[in-house]
């Protein structure tokens, strides 16, 4: 009879303890849920107020459990917890057009919680517009539109200035000084696959090169990466030699594929440079760790070289050991220049117009970013000025 | 003709859709960039061995007209069998784990202590370390000629360079520790690397993104031809 009243009176004790902790650890306050907007679906954003436990300095909450179900009365699956002063959660759940009903737990030390009603039901949906690209939209459609404006106006015959690029002014002088010393030309395409625009540039610019060796009957070897870009080297050479009425003189294995490893192809071209002395070097596209080692070994035995990357860690290297290099978008503009083509010099001129309105932004944004610091302009005003042009 | 005009449909098209699933995060466009991913994967996976047969091609043509630096040919030939073979067939003279088949072991090409491993770590790493140190020299070369004050902008870069590098390391600030408070050698450095070489940076950035979109439109809209082998 004593050890009954012992274990009662124990029991008493722990459930007055519990109700002493659901008094002080308190559930979190308004759970609701929505779709998530802007993406692709099955995800529903779980909000909620913070528990009025959860205060600052106070550890009675340490954070926050997330509970799915597909109907109100349950049963609830835990999906991921918040940390301490979360008030939202992105739920990844398994499909669309399904009702999900949540509820939050407010966790409190050794395992004690307090948890919420249930909120719901909420369905995740896709979306048809991405509503925070609207700005980015905009851009591309000014962009098109003075890029194709421009393209009209060049084919109805007004003539377009466009500003002298050394580089591209020294391709036939390169060509030109390999032929006079009877010499080969090394193309390098870069060190990415034909999905990267740098490499098609890179290309449109060997299509040049290669016409010119052609007249001039002059070797020509275009060590690749990517057996992709190979094939579309050949292709662009060997249109380059028909045209310049030289088809006996392409040689298929002059355009050859060397290896994907990044100092294996270093050592190679190397290599090649070091044993055929080339007169003329081109390196045009990607590169990265190589380009300082081609650059200095085609100096060191003498060649013209003439670079172009948007890579731009990779530029100073270029700038310091080439003779010539093409900064960022002088290596896109490459392929207009030398073609003189109306339509393409066209889209030059409209991406002009780009970085006019680029410009005019930075001024801008510059002028208010000023004003706010001397206290004439609001914060607030500022940061949503720069958020126009924040895309996500 | 329909050796160019497919290929620039193809773009066109390909290119539209993407400029679309940028905006549209809805179905059917949004897992496209998924699907094109593994598309690319396999052509790669079918385009390794044109680069493949193509290299030993040019080697073996190399090797056969003993042209000038058909060693180096030789040497490619050796190393493309002799990781071939220590790749592919290894379970033939290693011990294979209890209860494994010739193919479940040769699945294991990569784990430590097989033949292919020590290719990787006794041959190939070493030799790729080596061409990445030349760097180091190649740098100092190329420095010594970068930093040569022949003219104004040279000036500028050697100054700019200098104070950089006395900036970075503690040696700086106590050579240069009269300098007042705020205009330390560190701190001119950081502003060097904070406000004109980040603006620099930014707008040469400026101009590649613009110059892509400018390229990718002329593609899309088939003004850029070159590339498949017709030069307007």
């Amino acid at each position: 009879m004593k050890v009954k009243t012992g274990v009662l009176g124990i029991g008493l004790i722990l459930l007055l303890a519990a109700g002493a902790v659901g008094q002080w650890l308190l559930p979190p306050l308004e759970v609701g849920a929505k779709d998530a907007p802007n993406d692709a679906g099955k995800s529903l954003l779980v909000l909620w107020k913070l528990s009025p436990s959860d205060t600052k300095g106070d550890k009675a909450v340490e954070g926050y459990q997330i509970l799915r179900a597909r109907s109100a009365e349950g049963p609830f699956e835990p999906v991921g917890t918040a940390a301490k002063g979360d008030t939202l959660f992105t739920d990844h759940v398994p499909q669309n057009g399904t009702d999900y009903y949540y509820k939050v737990r407010a966790l409190g030390p050794e395992g004690v919680f307090a948890e919420s009603e249930t909120s719901g039901p909420a369905q995740s949906k896709a979306q048809w517009f991405n509503t925070e690209r609207v700005n980015a939209l905009l851009a591309v459609v000014i962009l098109v539109s003075s890029i194709l404006y421009f393209v009209y106006k060049a084919q109805s015959g007004r003539e377009l200035y466009i500003r002298k690029i050394a580089g591209l002014e020294e391709v036939d002088n390169a060509v030109g000084r390999a032929t006079e010393m009877g010499k080969k030309i090394v193309f390098c395409p870069g060190r990415l696959d034909m999905d990267n625009v740098q490499t098609i540039a890179a290309v449109l610019i060997l299509g040049r090169v290669a016409k010119l060796a052609a007249e001039y009957d002059t070797k020509l070897e275009v060590p690749n990466v990517y057996s992709m870009v190979m094939v579309s080297c050949r292709e662009v050479v060997k249109e380059a030699f028909l045209k310049a009425g030289k088809p006996d003189a392409y040689r298929e294995d002059d355009i050859h594929y060397i290896t994907q490893d990044q100092f294996g192809y270093a050592a190679a071209v190397d290599g090649i440079m070091m044993r055929d002395k080339p007169a003329a070097v081109f390196y045009q596209g990607a590169f990265f760790a190589e380009s300082l080692l081609f650059a200095e070994t085609g100096n060191s035995i003498g060649a013209i070289q003439i670079a172009g990357t948007a890579q731009p860690a990779q530029l100073p290297f270029f700038v310091v050991a080439c003779d010539y290099t093409l900064i960022g978008e002088e290596l896109f503009a490459a392929s207009a220049y030398l073609s003189k083509e109306p339509r393409l010099l066209g889209s030059l001129k409209g991406q002009d117009v780009g970085k006019v309105f680029t410009m005019a932004a930075i001024s801008l944004g510059v002028l208010l970013a000023t004003l706010q610091t001397l206290g004439l302009f609001p914060r607030e005003w500022v940061a949503a000025f720069a958020n126009l042009f924040l895309v996500r | 003709m329909m050796r160019r005009e497919i290929p620039l449909f193809i773009t066109s098209v390909v290119g539209f859709i993407f400029v679309i699933r940028f905006f549209i995060p809805h179905e059917p466009f949004y897992s496209l960039e998924d699907v094109s991913s593994s598309w690319i994967q396999v052509i790669q996976a079918f385009a390794i061995w044109l680069g493949i047969l193509n290299l030993l091609k040019v080697s073996l043509d190399k090797i056969y007209k003993k042209e000038r630096g058909w060693g180096y040919s030789g040497v490619i030939i050796f190393s493309f069998l002799a990781i071939s073979i220590a790749g592919f067939f290894f379970p033939l003279w290693e011990e294979r784990p209890a209860g494994y088949s010739y193919l479940q072991h040769a699945r294991e090409f990569l784990k430590p202590g097989t033949s292919f491993d020590w290719f990787y770590w006794y041959v190939y790493s070493p030799l790729s370390s080596t061409m990445f140190a030349t760097l180091a020299f190649f740098i100092a070369s190329a420095s010594f000629r970068a930093f040569r004050a022949r003219s104004f902008q040279a000036t500028l870069l050697l100054l700019s360079g200098f104070v950089v590098m006395f900036g970075s390391v503690p040696v700086g600030n106590v050579l240069f520790g009269w300098l007042p408070a705020g205009w330390q050698v560190s701190d001119i450095a950081d502003w060097v690397r904070n406000v004109p070489q980040v603006a620099g940076q930014r707008a040469i950035q400026i101009g590649i993104a613009l110059g892509i979109i400018s390229t990718s439109l002329r593609l899309i809209l088939g003004l850029e031809r070159a590339h498949l082998g017709r030069e307007e």
